[in-house]
């Protein structure tokens, strides 16, 4: 069984079919790309899978448990991360705070914990806290030192490093990465290149939207090409790179003689 | 150390057990019953803005409608207290419950709507609570509203005076200061500062948002709840007049003063503007001109209020671990 299955997956805005029919798998450990043109529908995709876009038809599920008729909050609390495309950091709140909240699913103190604060809820905290710190230790010298900023006061480089940063707190199965290294210059995607293959190390399976080819080219395992709602390729770098129905979607269909 | 990260806990004893010992020594100092009497209602303001400050200040629900949870609080009590004879020890913690029902029933089909909804509601419920109070005569004795509320009590004493009223309300002061202190820098507190900096993000981050936010409406409710019960047996009268919209915005106006999103912020807000309208007593009519340029003063000096941090709302207060993460938060 794939870590991921979508089958079928259908999505209409009106009379306009932001998905036609998805259907492909991630196995658990890979790095999938996921590209195609703008429109293509990548991001309703990552919206369907995060649950915060109900699907017409289809279905999705996640080690077989099917996430079609969740709420956002049960589908991340079932292992699935993600990042958005215009980051959606919280403004005022700390870089640490931040790696916290990504824990909420690993963590259970509620209202009579919080106040009683027996010795397990200390034990929690404490158990996040360290791991906040060895989590924002992967981001090298940008987050770590910046530990007690809020993130308004962060670049915008930095801000999209803190949510992934945020996603990773809650130690997903799955990570959805929507376009990280945008507005980032080659000598940063090239860093987060190589920050995409280091959070596979950990065991973390990861569905990325880029736009960057360097990037989801020598990131990715496999890629998927999204035209129009519809999965039109589905193969390693170099099979995509060579193919004609990608450059297609792309750049237009040749002329007959050209 | 900044006031808006100011969370008492062992660490920063000596700052914090100062102030509660000075607060504490004011009836040895004063011997005055007038003071007094303005430092219970400061004592009860205190609760009234603090319990606001989690819906407003820290979860980002828009809430107009603390006065008319304040106003149930204080007639529950009042009815319970004269009707059926339960002791203060029971009407209480029975006001703010019924307080707390009435605000997740309100909460429920609210908070699934956008922001500005639980803002229109609350003001809507804030008036309608006023005519069911004026005119449902059976339960509330309408305009004539209800005398004779028993001084509070515990354990078969009477605490008729204003100093042993004093110390009860400051021991409720530190409860709700406690409660709200330990959950905001918990888990919980920061799912509500997550919603409200950003409910989507939230959402994705694991955290039920919907839950979270009924759970901080029903906590602040709880608080002004039990605010009035202290009103209704310190007054010793509840009338419909004392829980309308102008004392919501009474409220709102000491939680914006203080700081909103900050602990210390309402507690400092309630106390000044319960003090300054009383101590400018002397300028006669030009009193409200005084109270005038003084909120004025506040905000264009400092907008964030006087506990809080630059930006609208600041951030909670913001816990950096040393290498031992261990560094202890607990209010004795």
């Amino acid at each position: 069984m794939s870590l991921l299955e979508i089958r079928g997956v259908n999505v209409r805005f009106g009379g306009v079919t932001a998905l036609g029919g998805v259907s492909f798998d991630v196995e658990e450990g890979e790095i999938v790309g996921l590209i195609g043109p703008n429109g293509a529908g990548k991001t309703t995709l990552f919206n369907c899978l995060s649950g915060f876009q109900p699907v017409d038809a289809g279905r999705m599920a996640l080690a077989g448990i099917e996430l079609t008729h969740l709420r956002p909050h049960e589908i991340a609390a079932l292992g699935i991360a993600r990042t958005f495309q215009t980051s959606r950091v919280f403004r005022r709140m700390t870089v640490l705070e931040h790696v916290l909240v990504g824990r909420h699913r690993h963590q259970r103190a509620g209202f009579w914990a919080a106040v009683a604060r027996p010795g397990w809820v200390a034990r929690e905290e404490a158990e996040s806290l360290a791991r906040a710190r060895d989590l924002l230790g992967l981001f090298e010298d940008r987050l770590l030192p910046r530990m007690s900023d809020v993130a308004d006061s962060l670049s915008y480089a930095n801000r999209r490093r803190l949510e992934i940063a945020r996603a990773l707190a809650g130690e997903p199965r799955l990570l959805l990465l929507d376009e990280p290294t945008a507005g980032m210059n080659p000598h940063e995607s090239a860093a987060m290149a190589r920050l995409i293959r280091n959070i596979r190390e950990r065991g973390i399976t990861i569905l990325l939207i880029e736009h960057d080819m360097k990037v989801v080219m020598s990131a990715s395992d496999r890629i998927v090409v999204l035209d129009h709602g519809e999965t039109i390729a589905d193969g390693p770098p170099e099979s995509i790179r060579g193919s004609e129905a990608v450059v297609e979607a792309y750049m237009g269909r040749r002329r007959a003689n050209a | 150390m900044p006031l808006h990260a100011f969370v008492p806990g062992r660490a920063n004893l000596r700052f914090w057990l100062p102030g509660v010992m000075a607060v504490a020594a004011v009836p040895v100092v004063v011997r005055s019953e007038y003071v007094l009497h303005v430092a219970v209602a400061a004592g009860i303001y205190v609760i009234l803005a603090s319990s606001l400050n989690v819906t407003n200040g820290y979860a980002g629900l828009f809430s107009f409608g603390h006065a008319a949870f304040y106003g149930i609080g204080a007639y529950t009590a009042a009815i319970l207290a004269t009707r059926l004879d339960w002791p203060f020890a029971l009407t209480v913690p029975g006001a703010g419950v019924v307080a707390a029902a009435v605000g997740a029933g309100l909460a429920v089909p609210t908070l699934r709507l956008s922001g500005i909804f639980l803002a229109l509601v609350t003001i809507g419920f804030q008036e309608i609570a006023y005519l069911v109070t004026l005119n449902w005569i059976g339960l509330t004795r309408g305009p004539m509203g209800i005398p004779a509320v028993p001084p509070p009590s515990l354990l078969g004493v009477e605490i008729a005076g204003n100093t042993g009223q004093y110390y009860l309300v400051l021991g409720f002061d530190l409860l709700t200061l406690f409660v709200i202190a330990r959950i905001v820098t918990s888990r919980v507190g920061r799912a509500f500062v997550a919603i409200r900096e950003d409910e989507m993000a939230a959402e994705a981050c694991a955290i039920p948002t919907f839950r979270v936010k009924v759970l901080a409406f029903v906590i602040a409710t709880f608080f002004a709840g039990l605010a009035g019960a202290l009103y209704a047996h310190h007054a010793r009268f509840v009338s419909a007049d004392s829980f309308q919209l102008d004392e919501t915005f009474v409220i709102l106006t000491m939680l914006i003063v203080g700081g909103m999103g900050s602990l210390l912020g309402p507690v400092l807000g309630a106390v000044l503007l319960v003090v300054l309208p009383e101590a400018s007593r002397f300028l006669a009519e030009y009193r409200g001109v005084a109270y005038g340029v003084v909120l004025i003063a506040v905000i264009l000096l400092r907008p964030e209020g006087i506990a809080g941090a630059p930006g609208i709302i600041q951030p909670l207060g913001a816990r950096i671990p040393a290498e031992e993460p261990a560094a202890d938060q607990a209010m004795p």
